[in-house]
């Protein structure tokens, strides 16, 4: 036998592969339709919000003036819808004053310590079925709750409250996932070094956990922005009154800075207006407030973000 | 386990003599008398189980103060989950529960009462990967003291200057220490920063997780340099695969293996000369000479 000692060794002979084929016609195939198929879904998001901003542009060209965003509302002319702006600006930071701490909390909680166990569970499952709720439904609960049993009306805080209903699980989720995702080995760092729990949690977790903590508070306060269903039983639609700014007394429900008061909100306008608005500029003002409603999302994101990044460095000086 | 006949093992390591000659000069006398004698850790029968699946069983050794204790095995073997004991985190670890004594100057640390923060700023832990925080280098040695209270600024300036220096980073980092962060730094530079930032808590015992696997040639022996150089002060207990670090720069060695259940049990343990020229146990030999795998 003159068979090399190594022929075990020896590539299995067979014929060569060439190199212009990767693989197999089929195979191939599947790449290029999985490349088209993903560039199309891509393209798609994009046209889809392309065409709703440029619709929205479009139709709110000539609406949207300084004197549109400043003015109350009028029965015989455009007028404009500060109030109900204003209202959306005051739910938002109402709604994030409450949702926000109890959320980020929560999501310390079942991040960081309560492991997993049927309370957890029972928690997720809840989070779960609240966030399916129909928001209509939501706010039948605060109009029962707040407005009826125990009598506050219609008012800004019951909006608020029943609007936290409805994002506290969101937020709460987010923020476990934001936590979650923070290394171990950044905790297990700190506590080597002889830090507490809640140091370490203070001081490094959460820290790094920001730009998800944005992410959440980012979709929570986009839901408030565009929720009528849940204000529209809790909050009020009526045309808000003329506001006087310099009123400050929280307790009176004139004053456009009280929690004690009907606020309806620009997303609650326009589905008032849409439903069962008269006037003759009915139309244009339905446009022109979708937009500002579109541009105010994109406003509040944007500065979320810069917010976070700024938060991001000065705690973590990085 | 496998013994001489294998031929893989053999193949894998082609030079065991080379290896056996290389280590034969011991930096420390051969022979136990030399150390100095104060004890500063004793552990008692020390077990560790992941639920019913024991991971190290009944360990017991002492650790003189101001010496270098390393442990050494081969993977799965329970060495670091040994070290670990030492600053109880394995308490971290669900489900891992420790059975023996381990004793710190004389105190069980796994008493119920002892606060394991304060544990473990008298015994810090630098680990396998560099993790500073991302932070400035200040911040990342600041870090120990600032959570104990300490924000007077000049102390603290201080205090970040003298750990940086004895952890030998010093002149490489002054001139941004508050603008850089730690994770801008090469891995070596890492590594001492994560020295730096356990010094700075002022401990008096170091562990040391494998703390040079992740890095270069160059930075392994800068780590090894400093070792030595903290030997002056501080007790320090070093897990490494590697034998050749072990042998340049432990003063006592202890060898960890595992049993047929996977177990991690101490085969033997004595002063790093002996361990590594005239080992008492056939399987030491065996891992110092590269036949066991």
């Amino acid at each position: 036998m003159t068979a090399p000692a190594n022929q075990a060794l020896a590539r299995p002979s067979g014929p060569k592969q060439s190199l212009r084929r990767k693989g197999s016609r089929g195979s191939i195939l599947a790449d290029r339709a999985a490349t088209v198929v993903l560039w199309g879904t891509g393209v798609l998001v994009l046209a889809i919000l392309g065409s709703i901003l440029l619709h929205f542009a479009l139709a709110a060209w000539g609406v949207v003036s300084p004197s549109f965003i400043l003015d109350d509302p009028s029965s015989t002319a455009l007028g404009g819808i500060m109030p109900v702006l204003w209202n959306s600006i005051y739910m938002l930071v109402l709604t994030m004053l409450i949702a926000v701490p109890v959320g980020i909390l929560g999501g310390i909680y079942m991040a960081e310590y309560a492991g997993e166990n049927a309370v957890t569970s029972a928690i997720r499952f809840a989070e779960e079925a609240i966030s399916s709720v129909p928001s209509i439904v939501v706010g039948l609960f605060g109009l029962i709750l707040f407005v009826d049993d125990a009598h506050w009306g219609f008012t800004a805080l019951a909006g608020a409250l029943a609007l936290t209903f409805f994002n506290l699980p969101l937020m709460t989720r987010l923020s476990e996932q934001a936590l979650r995702a923070v290394p171990q080995e950044e905790r297990s760092a700190s506590l080597a070094l002889g830090a507490t729990k809640w140091q370490t949690i203070q001081h490094v977790v959460v820290p790094l956990a920001i730009p998800g903590l944005i992410t959440g508070v980012i979709l929570t306060a986009g839901r408030v922005f565009g929720e009528a269903a849940v204000l529209l039983f809790t909050a009020g639609v009526g045309t808000p009154p003329h506001y006087n700014f310099a009123n400050f007394d929280l307790l009176n429900p004139a004053s456009p800075w009280s929690p004690f008061r009907p606020a309806t909100t620009l997303s609650v306008y326009i589905y008032k207006l849409n439903s069962e608005g008269l006037g003759a500029f009915k139309n244009q003002i339905v446009d022109g407030s979708a937009a500002i409603l579109i541009a105010m999302v994109l406003i509040f994101n944007l500065g979320a973000r810069f917010i976070g990044r700024l938060l991001t460095r000065r705690l973590t000086a990085a | 386990m496998s013994t001489g006949d294998e031929m893989p093992t053999t193949a894998t390591y082609p030079e065991p003599v080379l290896r056996r000659v290389e280590v034969a000069t011991p930096r420390v006398a051969d022979d136990a008398t030399a150390l100095p004698t104060e004890v500063k850790i004793a552990t008692e029968h020390v077990s560790v189980l992941y639920g019913d699946k024991v991971a190290v069983r009944d360990v017991s050794l002492t650790v003189q103060a101001r010496s270098i204790l390393a442990l050494i095995g081969p993977s799965g073997s329970g060495k670091s989950t040994f070290l670990r004991c030492f600053n109880r985190m394995n308490d971290l670890i669900p489900g891992a529960v420790v059975r023996g004594e381990v004793c710190l100057d004389g105190e069980n640390v796994m008493d119920p009462d002892v606060s394991v923060v304060e544990l473990r700023r008298r015994v810090g832990m630098v680990f396998q990967r560099p993790n500073p925080f991302p932070m400035s280098i200040y911040e990342n040695v600041a870090y120990g003291p600032r959570r104990r209270g300490q924000n007077d600024k000049r102390k603290l300036d201080e205090l970040v200057e003298t750990s940086l220096k004895r952890a030998a980073l010093w002149d490489e980092v002054r001139d941004d220490l508050r603008r850089k962060s730690g994770l801008a730094l090469s891995g070596g530079q890492q590594q001492r920063l994560c020295i730096a930032r356990v010094l700075a808590t002022d401990p008096e015992v170091i562990l040391m997780d494998e703390p040079a696997s992740a890095l270069d040639p160059v930075s392994t022996l800068r780590i090894e340099e400093l070792m030595r150089e903290l030997r002056e002060a501080y007790t320090i207990v070093i897990v490494t695969h590697n034998m050749q670090q072990a042998a340049r720069v432990s003063d006592v060695t202890a060898f960890f293996t595992m049993a047929e259940d996977r177990a991690g049990y101490l085969v033997e343990v004595g002063p790093t000369g002996r361990i590594f020229t005239r080992p008492n146990e056939r399987l030491t030999e065996d891992y110092i000479s590269g036949r066991f795998g």
